[in-house]
C-alpha cells in the first residue's frame, strides 16, 4: 500500500496543486452562476439550450460559452507552454467520442460539471450515481483501448 | 444585462480553471482514467478543489429565498435513478474515455485553437441532435 502511494506520487507530471487550484476556480465559477443567476453550471445543458431554449434564455448561455473560450485564451496568453496539445490522435476517434458524449450527456441529463460538481455539491443522488457510472465507464474504456486492444 | 455579465464572468473563471487544472489536456484526462496503467491521479484533485468550494458555497447560497438577479433557483427536482440516467452516463463515460474530452474542455479548447476540440464540439452537437431524433422516433 505504502509503496503504491509512493509510486503514485513519483508519476511524471503529477500536478496536484495546479489541479486543486484550477478546481477551486471552477467551484467559484459555479457558485457565482448559482448565487446571481440561480443556475447550475452544467456545460452540456448550457450547450444544448444554446439552440433549443426559449429565445431569451439563449443569450446568457452564449455568453457563458464565450467566457469559457475567453478564459482559455487569457490563460494561454499568461502561460503559453502550460497546456501541451496532443499530436496525431485520429480525428475520427474524436468524432466517435464526441458523438457518444453528445448522446450520453443528453440521455443522462448532464456531464462532469452538471453531475460531477454541481449535482454532487447539491447531494443529488442522481448525480452521484451518474458520476460513478461515467467515471467507471471512462476507466473501463481507457483500459480496453490501452491494455486490451 | 447584469445576468449576461455574470454568465460571461462565470464562464471566464470556469475556462481559466479548466486550463490551469489541465482538464483541457486529453493526455492528462486519459492518464487519470488509466487506473490499471501508469495512473496519474492529478485530475481527482480538480474535483476535490471544485467540491471543497461548491459544497460549502451551495449550502450558503441555497439558504437564500432566491438568487440575487432572478426570482427563483433553477434546480432539478428529479430524484429517480432510471435507465436513461445510467445508460446516458455510461455512454458519456465511453465517449470521454475514447476522446479525453468532456463538454467544458471541448468548448474551452476552441480558444486554444485546438482542432481536436473543434471536431469534439461539432460531434457533441451531432450526438445531441441524434439523441433528440431517436427520442422522437421511440416515443
Amino acid at each position: 500500500m505504502f509503496i503504491n502511494l509512493v509510486q503514485v506520487f513519483l508519476v511524471e507530471n503529477f500536478t496536484p496543486y495546479s489541479a486543486l487550484l484550477g478546481g477551486a476556480l471552477i467551484g467559484l465559477s459555479v457558485t457565482l452562476l448559482l448565487l446571481f443567476n440561480g443556475r447550475m453550471a452544467g456545460i452540456s445543458g448550457i450547450m444544448k439550450g444554446l439552440f433549443n431554449a426559449p429565445q431569451d434564455e439563449r443569450v446568457w448561455r452564449f455568453t457563458f460559452l464565450c467566457g469559457l473560450i475567453i478564459g482559455a485564451i487569457i490563460f494561454q496568453q499568461i502561460m503559453p507552454d502550460f497546456v501541451v496539445p496532443r499530436q496525431g490522435y485520429p480525428l475520427w476517434l474524436m468524432a466517435l467520442g464526441g458523438f457518444f458524449v453528445g448522446i450520453g450527456t443528453r440521455l443522462g441529463n448532464g456531464c462532469t460539471s452538471g453531475h460531477g460538481i454541481c449535482g454532487i455539491a447539491n447531494l443529488s443522488k442522481r448525480s452521484i450515481f451518474a458520476t460513478l457510472t461515467f467515471m467507471g465507464f471512462g476507466m473501463l474504456t481507457v483500459y480496453v483501448i490501452r491494455h486490451v486492444l | 444585462m447584469k445576468k449576461i455579465f455574470i454568465a460571461l464572468l462565470s464562464g471566464i473563471i470556469f475556462g481559466l480553471g479548466l486550463s490551469l487544472s489541465q482538464m483541457v489536456n486529453p493526455d492528462k484526462v486519459i492518464a487519470f482514467l488509466d487506473v490499471f496503467g501508469q495512473w496519474d491521479p492529478s485530475l481527482a484533485f480538480v474535483m476535490i478543489g471544485a467540491l471543497l468550494v461548491s459544497f460549502i458555497s451551495f449550502r450558503l447560497v441555497l439558504k437564500r429565498p432566491e438568487p440575487i438577479l432572478e426570482q427563483s433557483f433553477h434546480l432539478s427536482a428529479r430524484k429517480d435513478i432510471d435507465k436513461a440516467l445510467l445508460t446516458g452516463a455510461a455512454m458519456f463515460g465511453i465517449g470521454w474515455g475514447i476522446s479525453g474530452f468532456c463538454p467544458g474542455p471541448a468548448i474551452a479548447g476552441l480558444g486554444m485553437g485546438n482542432i481536436e476540440a473543434l471536431v469534439m464540439v461539432v460531434s457533441i452537437y451531432a450526438g445531441f441532435f441524434f439523441q433528440r431524433w431517436l427520442g422522437k422516433i421511440i416515443s
